[in-house]
């Protein structure tokens, strides 16, 4: 029987799109068995080490990691996160795309983690931007000019430290979460892509 | 529908994601603490107004007075700072994206850098209140003669033997340089280019222009092999990986035409909104998205599934 409230047909609609079974499997096709198929949860655990170690700066504050060794601890441990986790991403990529993962009305799946990629570049970049040292100063002054002849940088100022900043800790991080739980849920959906 | 979009009906296998999770989250968690632990992270300090002109005082008075006369990088830039006839880089003949939004943060440079800095020592020190009037109630000729005047003789060197022997070609401007310098040095300069109207600043803008208009912050840059000619923004001070991931955008900057383009930042962002847009649809691009069928990669990755079951 169909529910009469929005909130029974969300349920039902997602009851229906992601049984139990299919949300959380605990078997796989036999194709998936090689070491490519670890990339993807290890760029994810690495989001989650770089968001953790962000969320421990934001405790103190951004300029907290220049006066403290504790610190500039945290701030290595988001600096080499945010490496891995590009590392792990650029290697699941090459895999999904010689895999043409796309196939078998997949192609939502490899747009959600293209845009990711390229919104995860944006969000390292304001990052860099917001160090508050001479590789934010110098980053800043030059990019300026890629992005003012693009028209983008009318509105969006490198040289802005407190505009950056909601960039870098709010909404580019929301953004990308929310791109990489919806990546999820349609690996989930359509199942992982069968061998050529 | 194609084969690939039908549930798998062929063997499985037993696999625990929710184990694999924890432990890829694990062993990532471990790595990262180490790599921190062993590689640090850089963090060189920012260049001050109060440092630049200790350490260049020639530079700072060439730029000072550049913003004076309008010959400066930040004036003659065009959107979204200033307003330029023709200014601002185009995409190809004459499409300019940063010339159709326009002026969206408006500089003044003499405003912004010597006029409106000057105006708080002004409040107290009357020689430098009467040189800030003289100045700005003199024709814009006069003021362009002086400030030229002041910036030749900058570039000849002996600037006080010269201007003492000559004192009436430059008018107000040696007693605003003298100040603006004092200023600087004091670090006042520093405080007066991020001061507004309110109490709490977060914008930078002006006083980051103000620093990239002289070469000392890109003499600086050049030791560090952060030039836009030496990879530029994707490395980082030290030996860091710094954003690798930007090689191909950084990659056209190194190659002619763009090496050598005066337009060549608005060029190379057009072909990356056009690789980008690529990139996202790989799967309905003929040619590219039948690659993987030709590169036998994925003969590598499943091969044992082709072992066993052919």
């Amino acid at each position: 029987m169909t529910a009469s409230t929005w909130t029974g047909r969300i349920r039902d609609r997602g009851v229906a799109a992601f049984p139990p079974d299919r949300l959380l499997p605990d078997t796989q096709p036999v194709y998936v068995a090689s070491w490519i198929y670890v990339f993807g949860v290890l760029t994810l655990a690495a989001f989650a080490v770089v968001l953790a170690s962000g969320a421990v700066i934001a405790l103190a504050g951004p300029a907290w990691w220049h006066t403290s060794s504790v610190g500039h601890y945290v701030n290595s441990v988001h600096l080499w996160g945010t490496e891995l986790f590009f590392f792990f991403m650029v290697v699941h990529l090459w895999g999904k795309f010689f895999m043409a993962a796309w196939r078998g009305r997949r192609a939502l799946t490899w747009i959600t983690g293209a845009v990711s990629f390229l919104l995860s570049i944006a969000t390292a970049f304001t990052g860099y931007l917001t160090q508050q040292n001479f590789d934010s100063q110098w980053i800043g002054t030059q990019a300026k000019d890629g992005l003012n002849a693009s028209g983008v940088g009318a509105f969006f100022n490198v040289l802005n430290f407190g505009q950056m900043l909601m960039w870098h800790i709010l909404l580019l991080p929301l953004v990308v979460a929310l791109l990489i739980g919806g990546h999820i849920l349609l690996v989930r959906r359509r199942g992982v892509a069968p061998p050529l | 529908m194609t084969v690939a979009a039908l549930e798998w009906t062929g063997p499985k296998r037993r696999y625990d994601i929710v184990k694999e999770a924890v432990i890829a989250l694990a062993a990532v968690t471990a790595l990262t603490l180490l790599l921190a632990a062993i590689f640090s992270s850089p963090d060189v300090k920012p260049v001050t107004v109060a440092q630049w002109s200790a350490a260049d005082p020639t530079d700072f008075l060439t730029t000072a007075v550049s913003e004076l006369d309008g010959t400066s990088g930040v004036a003659t830039y065009g959107p979204p700072y200033t307003h330029v006839a023709g200014a601002g880089q185009n995409i190809v003949g004459g499409i300019s994206l940063a010339r159709l939004f326009g002026v969206q943060i408006p500089i003044d440079p003499a405003r912004a850098f010597v006029l409106g800095p000057l105006a708080i020592p002004a409040q107290t020190n009357p020689r430098v209140a009467r040189a800030l009037a003289v100045y700005e109630h003199a024709p814009a000729s006069e003021q362009r003669s002086w400030s030229q005047a002041f910036a030749g003789a900058l570039a000849k060197g002996h600037v006080i033997a010269r201007i003492r022997a000559h004192p009436a070609a430059f008018g107000p401007v040696p007693v605003l340089m003298g100040e603006l310098l004092a200023m600087a040095r004091s670090g006042a300069l520093d405080g007066a280019l991020v001061s507004t109207d309110r109490f709490y600043q977060t914008n930078f803008t002006k006083a980051l222009l103000f620093l990239a208009d002289g070469s000392y912050l890109e003499s600086l840059a050049q030791t560090e092999h952060l030039l836009g000619s030496q990879w530029g923004m994707m490395n980082e001070t030290g030996n860091y990986p710094g954003q690798a991931w930007l090689w191909l955008y950084t990659f056209w900057y190194q190659v002619p035409p763009f090496s050598t383009s005066s337009n060549a930042d608005a060029q190379i962002w057009a072909i990356m909104a056009l690789l980008s847009l690529a990139f996202v649809c790989v799967p309905f691009i003929p040619g590219v998205r039948s690659i993987p069928r030709y590169v036998p990669v994925y003969r590598l990755i499943w091969r044992d599934f082709y072992r066993r079951y052919g």
